[in-house]
């Protein structure tokens, strides 16, 4: 912006330069623990020996941790969820947020349907009452349950609407006067100018697919259905003795270690860690649509 | 005959809507209907049809419980707190990123402290209750070499709460500084040269042309998280909570969550369930309506 005009005095610049080092330090520490317990020895785990470099650096956790097939069973689960799950969502927010953006001379149901969709956001039944017509569409324990009832992401529909409103009319108009329909208009017209946009809800629903697992919790009764967030959050954070078979105890008591559960931590950020240089690029487009539409 | 024409034109944006709106119809209006449990005693194998009416008992029993107006404080607590830290640091954080000439440090800075924003609870909390633990966490490990006893920031009930804001605040003040940042490069470089041309020193431009700048954006975000003063943050404190803090943690959808799902008092599970839903809509009209008032805010 005006950085060239004034500068901060030379000591108040070191000083906001020093908080804000410490600032990123204290995010990035928690993280680069995790990495290091994990590529450490157990013994110098269990010594308290780690802070931020890996001491006596082994990756034995992470072969233990990939040979663990309820492990890998869940990754491929929570994979397979983001494969199936993303395209359902884009394609679901595409076809309502074009309907929904049409001029309301043009289609006099609109605000109906706006409101159809809207006041689940506003509204819920709640969680039992939920569950119990998952359970109706006998959904229970099926790979579905973590795609179908959340498929279409309102909140998205609300941000692509309003980037379709604005991409100027005389194109739609430019278009229909050539005898394209709505179809056209949508897939030659419209998603082509909101590329920057699609991609930043791809994305995003990407990440939510992937770190969701209260649904797989509840909605999964055997734990071999689970997705890799669900199966981290009974192994890790909340193993309950009362649901777990003697096999599964005895696995517990072997990967409950600090070093083991660093690594399953890990593996499991490593897919957000991927794609996060995309998600950044993005990030501002989807912010300024988002939260601060003027 | 005009009416029919328009119809028949639009037969491809009903045809667009319809997946969408069957789906919709079934997992999010047709447990709207269960809200009917609330004023049920649910007998296990009748579902909403077989089972007896009992008018406000689920309610009248919700308000008897001991812990309930505890638990309401405490979501409240908890939700007050986080929405006031969630504005302060945010701004704060921008604002000295703001200063920052190097466009290498500031974007290094940033890229750290947005990363915690994309991952979920449950990992965070794995990661939590490892270095927070009082026997050999880092966290208290670091305390003790400047000579402070080891806290139990997750089995304290007067420290828990505290956690549960400090933990929220790490994780998402990155994305409030991102918002608040985007705000700022919307000021008007030319009120700066004037300023400067005015003599004005780097505060007095911070207090009289930045924050007025984006005193619009945090109205904003401040009325809209009014609506959310009853989410405590459930996966948060769902994977971080544990009996020992419940007098202190406990939520009004962790409270849920364990007379549903785990008692099968689906009764009272969706009484206290409508109750926070009516109270959050009431809010969340209230906070769009302000929105709209004073920052000018449409959803369409």
């Amino acid at each position: 912006m005006n950085q060239k005009i004034v500068r901060l005095p030379f000591l108040q610049n070191i000083l906001n330069l020093a908080i804000l080092g410490i600032i990123a330090l204290v995010c990035a520490f928690p993280i680069l623990h995790t990495l290091a317990l994990s590529l450490s020895s157990a013994g110098a785990a269990a010594s308290g020996r780690v802070t931020i470099w890996p001491v006596e650096f082994t990756t034995q956790s992470y072969r233990f941790v990939l040979e663990n097939p309820a492990f890998m069973k869940s990754f491929g689960i929570s994979l397979q969820r983001v494969l199936v799950g993303v395209p359902v969502n884009m394609i679901l927010t595409i076809l309502v947020a074009y309907p929904l953006s049409r001029p309301i001379q043009k289609f006099r149901q609109r605000d109906f349907f706006a409101w159809f969709f809207l006041i689940t956001v506003l509204f819920s039944g709640g969680l039992i009452p939920f569950y119990m017509v998952v359970r109706q569409t006998g959904l229970i324990d099926s790979f579905w349950a973590l795609i179908i009832p959340g498929a279409v992401p309102v909140f998205n529909v609300i941000l692509l609407v309003n980037t379709f409103r604005n991409i100027p009319r005389e194109l739609e108009e430019a278009a229909a006067m050539d005898g394209a329909g709505h179809w056209t208009i949508l897939f030659k017209v419209l998603i082509p100018m909101s590329i920057p946009i699609l991609a930043t809800l791809t994305l995003f629903v990407a990440v939510s697919h992937w770190n969701s697992w209260f649904d797989g919790l509840i909605l999964m009764n055997s734990p071999e259905k689970y997705p890799l967030q669900s199966y981290l959050q009974t192994v890790i954070i909340n193993p309950d003795p009362r649901f777990m078979s003697e096999r599964d105890l005895a696995l517990l008591r072997m990967i409950s270690n600090r070093t083991t559960r660093a690594a399953q931590i890990f593996i499991a950020m490593i897919p957000i860690m991927v794609i996060y240089p995309f998600l950044q690029r993005f990030f501002v487009t989807g912010i300024k649509l988002g939260s601060v539409k003027g | 005959m005009q009416a029919r024409r328009n119809f028949r034109q639009n037969i491809p944006l009903y045809l667009m809507l319809a997946p969408a709106v069957v789906l919709v119809l079934i997992y999010s209006y047709t447990p709207m209907v269960g809200i009917v449990m609330a004023f049920q005693r649910v007998l296990p194998g009748k579902g909403i049809f077989g089972s007896p009416w009992v008018g406000w008992d689920n309610f009248i029993f919700v308000l008897q419980m001991p812990t309930f107006f505890q638990v309401l404080w405490n979501t409240l607590f908890i939700a007050g707190l986080k929405t006031i830290a969630g504005i302060l640091v945010p701004v704060t954080v921008a604002l000295m990123l703001n200063n920052v000439t190097g466009h290498a440090f500031k974007r290094t800075v940033q890229t750290i402290i947005y990363l915690p924003h994309f991952l979920s609870w449950v990992i965070l909390a794995g990661i939590f209750i490892d270095i927070l633990s009082p026997s050999d966490g880092v966290v208290n490990q670091m305390l003790g070499w400047v000579g402070i006893q080891p806290i139990f920031f997750l089995g304290n009930d007067k420290v828990f709460p505290w956690t549960m804001v400090a933990t929220d605040v790490w994780k998402s003040f990155g994305f409030g500084t991102i918002v608040y940042l985007s705000a700022l490069t919307d000021i008007d470089p030319a009120l700066y040269e004037a300023a400067v041309v005015d003599g004005a020193s780097r505060w007095k431009q911070t207090l009289y042309i930045t924050l007025p700048g984006i005193a619009g954006t945090i109205i904003m975000l401040t009325t809209l998280s009014l609506g959310n003063i009853l989410n405590a943050g459930f996966d948060q404190i769902f994977n971080l909570y544990s009996p020992l803090v419940y007098r202190t943690g406990d939520i009004i959808d962790t409270l849920v969550y364990r007379t549903g799902i785990l008692n099968n008092q689906y009764g009272i599970a969706t009484a206290v369930g409508l109750f926070k839903s009516v109270v959050s809509l009431i809010l969340i009209g209230t906070a769009y309506k302000l929105a709209a008032k004073f920052a000018d805010y449409r959803i369409f």
